[in-house]
């Protein structure tokens, strides 16, 4: 399968990538890993006119210590998060989630900040950076801005990012050793979750947020709020699918996926309680 | 639009449709045809080569994102016409049925060792998940890496 004819340009700095998507509009995409992108556009799903590459902005790439915080450069690719010493100490949740996205070839490509603007509710790392707390950054023709992860999930594969904006940054509260676990339920090796888990718990506070359990990742708030009034997991767990609005596709009803995120969000706090 | 790629050691300079893939540049550009399509949607790993040294599925890689970079395919492993430890390996433990998947495996399985060298049948396994044999001859495949790592055969 062949994509649809498009232009290709090729960015030599982030500046420049943004004015090419500024000059081409709607029309333009960006690309990064392509493992998100790619595969739409050759079933034709997706047919941009222009394509950006942004692949080759190795200052995009990066992961380093910023204090209260783990700031990761947009274009780290999947396998570099799972494997840093630094994501794997201050925030082992999101390493472990980015372990679990594809396979290792897929890894070997996809970026982060290419599944975060994709902003696929399948996908393993918006829920993880979304249950985490983590801060967007994003650069457009008119400055840099930031976006609170709760703010940037609009729809199914929309987000509040504007077209002539970047995902340069995503910034992830260190977790302080925070007890935590992801759960990722699927049929196959390799596959999207049927329905996923991202959550931790600890030093007074807690986060869960759902894969697949609607058109954008679900923060779910109920769950946190009752485990902070002291409720049982098996009890926060009944509340789990709550803020969800699943739908039902080839490998689960929806009536399945609210079943299996109470089961999961348990299991998940049951590891994440220390 | 011109890119220049280093496929097994040699340096192409050639001229592709920026939609042209990865697999369809080596395939049918250069007629390395030991990279395989299967499924086309970057899940079977038949299409995996090495791109600057680590296993990618061709597939969904565009020739123009490979411009510059190194490239080995299954064809590049044999050296002075001696298979490669990974390609022996799968030889002496029937590491193969059909063969379709074959040259993803032996890929996949040196890019696995790369990155950890004295893996557990676990790691093996959850290494090769983006790699699916229609013959579901999983067992020898997982023995020829763990053989290749152990320096056997």
């Amino acid at each position: 399968m062949i994509p649809s004819l498009f232009d290709y340009k090729r960015a030599s700095s982030a500046a420049e990538a943004i004015s090419l998507v500024t000059e081409y509009g709607d029309d333009a995409k960006f690309l990064a890993g392509g493992h998100s992108l790619l595969p739409l556009m050759k079933l034709r799903l997706a047919a941009p006119s222009v394509l950006v590459d942004i692949g080759r902005l190795k200052d995009l790439s990066y992961i380093t210590d910023a204090g209260s915080y783990i700031a990761i450069g947009a274009l780290t690719r999947h396998m570099d998060v799972e494997t840093s010493p630094i994501v794997k100490q201050h925030v082992p949740l999101l390493a472990c989630a980015a372990g679990h996205v594809g396979d290792p070839q897929v890894r070997h490509r996809g970026t982060i900040g290419g599944s975060i603007a994709h902003a696929d509710s399948a996908s393993d790392l918006p829920a993880t950076t979304l249950a985490l707390g983590a801060t967007y950054v994003v650069q457009g023709a008119s400055g840099t801005r930031e976006i609170a992860a709760t703010d940037f999930y609009k729809g199914f594969l929309e987000s509040a990012l504007q077209p002539d904006e970047m995902l340069t940054e995503i910034r992830v509260p260190k977790m302080n050793g925070a007890g935590w676990s992801f759960q990722k339920f699927n049929r196959r090796a390799q596959d999207w979750a049927i329905v996923g888990v991202a959550a931790w718990r600890g030093n007074g506070g807690s986060g869960v947020a759902l894969v697949n359990m609607g058109s954008t990742p679900v923060l779910a708030t109920d769950v946190a709020t009752a485990l902070a009034s002291g409720a049982s997991v098996a009890d926060a767990a009944e509340l789990a699918a709550a803020q969800a609005d699943p739908q039902s596709d080839l490998n689960a009803s929806a009536e399945y996926r609210v079943h299996l995120a109470k089961v999961l969000v348990r299991r998940a706090l049951e590891e994440a309680t220390k | 639009m011109k890119i220049s790629v280093t496929v097994n050691g040699k340096t192409h300079e050639s001229d592709v449709e920026p939609r042209t893939l990865l697999v369809q540049y080596v395939r049918e550009d250069l007629g390395l045809t030991g990279t395989n399509i299967g499924c086309d949607t970057s899940s079977c790993g038949a299409c995996s080569l090495h791109l600057d040294g680590e296993a990618v599925k061709s597939c969904t890689v565009l020739a123009v994102q490979a411009d510059g970079s190194q490239v080995t395919t299954i064809e590049g492993l044999v050296t002075d016409g001696k298979m490669h430890p990974m390609q022996e390996a799968f030889m002496q433990n029937h590491g193969l049925q059909c063969g379709f998947c074959t040259p993803g495996m032996v890929m996949a399985g040196i890019s696995l060792l790369n990155e950890n060298p004295n893996p557990t049948e676990d790691e093996v396994r959850m290494g090769l998940e983006g790699n699916l044999c229609r013959c579901t001859g999983y067992h020898n495949i997982v023995q020829s890496i763990l053989a290749c790592a152990k320096g056997g055969k």
